[in-house]
């Protein structure tokens, strides 16, 4: 798998925030097997370069960092925290965010677009964090994305795949596009059942960060990434109507009255 | 507020142990103490919130409106059900503060504000070094988490305990310091900015106070709050010892809950030293 030309043999992608100490989070990164991590600018930092001890307890951690814009409610915003993170993260990727709701931090996908074509033609790399919807997505490739990343369900929901139609959609739409499924997992199970639809990689957060045991269930979302992509290119069966015997009933012989 | 039991459900088991302590401690030695203990409460939609923190927390028991009324008349209504910490505790920092600086001084010690002086320089045989983030020049691995607050005056309601709301985005606690004193905290942010409070965080936390209770809409902004909490990277304090130099650090937010359970330690390590030191045979051993 590979984002923008780097090559990534881990198809878990994982968040950097809420967990209980910054030594939590190294030993469950290390146990997820992750070598990519999101770090947020904005609320993290202040919007300033305050945030630098954090980020190099993440730094140390030798994975790549992609910076995101969580938080941002405006393209402007978004803009200038993408900025921010190129100069100190020395990084052209940025996991875009532009939310359009702060109760469900739906995103706003026409501020989304926007950005995403305003960074895109300055040399960023861009994640766009989106829904399932298809032409959304559509224009956000016009505008440059060679990644997509729509949700499964709202940030921190735990609710797992709201819209499977609509995900499968997506990846019949976009054979050729990295498809990663960005928030609202809750459980390892619905990470598996989005590799499952080909998904390239599923990026989480607080499902990790506030289990009981952080550390356990990063690597439970590791084994169920593995089983996922695995299953899917074993090339599961479809779902049927009527029974399907496993073994052959003509010549059987009749027991019954 | 000293909520070792409640702490449990972000922090390590170690927070609460040394927590309890500290509460008996400072029951010794500050008459302010208040043991009322603490309550926790939801807004209804977020109730798995609360089903949660109570599987993480302990000494806690499940109440009912009735009881919740009873504790605390002006919640009366507000919430159907609570987790009541009944052993929890909490005090007024600057009041105990100022009571110890007033109790060492009875006993003779020498405080002395404002001067300039670092641990290295500092005479005697053993310096104890707990200037906490300022210490960041002999611990590069302390880092600073920020902190902020709202200090608002209320006299339109009256709570006996601090209150804990439990939100998925913005979770908040409310603690009483008298005369209609309500103390609304705390953000928590990787950040090592030491400027004012930003609109945000005070939004998010006067809108929380909001939503526990409509009253606190009419309250009076008395005070707003921010500063660095210094921590190691897994959130719990040290003492370690450089020479003749103990330095005793990373308390987070944990200042005044683990304070005395880490000065306990400070003061084991040195009496050990000075015995182990009287007595060469022990010290070889």
């Amino acid at each position: 798998m590979s984002f923008y030309g780097v090559e990534l043999s881990s198809r878990l992608l994982l968040g950097t925030a809420r967990y209980l100490s910054p030594a939590i989070l190294a030993e469950a990164i290390k146990a997820s097997g992750a070598e990519v991590v999101t770090v947020s600018l904005r609320r993290e930092s202040g919007g300033e370069r305050a945030g630098q001890s954090f980020w190099s307890l993440v730094r140390a951690l030798g994975v790549r960092v992609l910076p995101n814009t969580a938080g941002c409610h405006s393209v402007k915003e978004a803009v200038t925290t993408a900025h921010m993170a190129r100069e100190l993260f020395d990084t052209t990727w940025i996991k875009l965010e532009v939310i359009g709701d702060a109760d469900t931090l739906q995103p706003d996908v026409f501020g989304l677009v926007e950005a995403a074509r305003i960074l895109s033609e300055d040399g960023f790399e861009v994640f766009p964090y989106t829904t399932e919807d298809l032409v959304v997505a559509d224009r956000l490739v016009e505008a440059g994305c060679r990644v997509l990343m729509p949700w499964g369900a709202p940030i921190g929901s735990a609710r797992g795949l709201n819209n499977v139609y609509g995900l499968k959609s997506l990846r019949a739409h976009f054979p050729d596009i990295p498809l990663v499924v960005d928030a609202g997992l809750g459980v390892p199970s619905h990470a598996a059942a989005a590799m499952e639809l080909g998904y390239d990689a599923v990026l989480l957060n607080t499902a990790v960060a506030e289990a009981g045991d952080p550390v356990a269930m990063a690597r439970a979302f590791a084994l169920a990434v593995e089983a996922g992509r695995t299953a899917y290119l074993a090339q599961p069966l479809e779902p049927r109507d009527m029974a399907a015997p496993s073994t052959p009933t003509i010549g059987k012989a009749a027991l019954g009255d | 507020m000293l909520a070792p039991w409640c702490e449990r459900a972000t922090t390590d088991a170690a927070v609460a142990t040394m927590g309890a302590a500290s509460i008996e401690w400072w029951s010794q030695h500050f008459p302010g103490l208040v043991r009322n203990g603490s309550l926790v409460v939801v807004q209804s939609r977020d109730s798995a919130d609360l089903a949660r923190f109570a599987e993480r927390t302990d000494h806690f028991e499940w109440i009912d409106a009735e009881r919740i009324a009873a504790l605390e008349p002006d919640l009366a209504g507000r919430y159907r059900r609570a987790l009541f910490f009944p052993d929890e505790a909490h005090l007024d920092p600057r009041r105990a503060l100022a009571t110890l600086v007033e109790r060492l001084a009875e006993r003779g010690v020498a405080i002395r504000f404002g001067v300039d002086l670092l641990p290295d320089a500092a005479p005697g045989d053993a310096v104890v070094d707990c200037r906490g983030f300022a210490a960041r020049d002999a611990l590069s691995d302390l880092r600073g988490v920020r902190g902020e607050m709202v200090m608002v005056r209320c006299r339109d309601i009256a709570l006996a305990r601090p209150i804990r709301m439990l939100h998925p985005r913005i979770p908040l606690y409310i603690v009483p310091r008298g005369d209609g004193l309500f103390m609304i905290g705390a953000t928590m942010i990787e950040s090592e900015r030491r400027g004012p409070v930003s609109v945000r965080s005070a939004v998010e936390l006067l809108n929380a106070a909001y939503a526990l209770h409509p009253a606190f809409g009419e309250a009076e902004v008395v005070e707003l709050g921010a500063d660095l909490r210094p921590a190691f990277a897994d959130n719990l304090p040290q003492v370690r010892r450089e020479g003749r130099v103990l330095r005793a650090n990373g308390l987070f937010r944990h200042g005044f809950l683990l304070a005395p359970a880490l000065a306990r330690q400070v003061a084991d390590t040195l009496r050990m030293e000075t015995y182990d030191a009287d007595i060469p045979e022990r010290r070889r051993a």
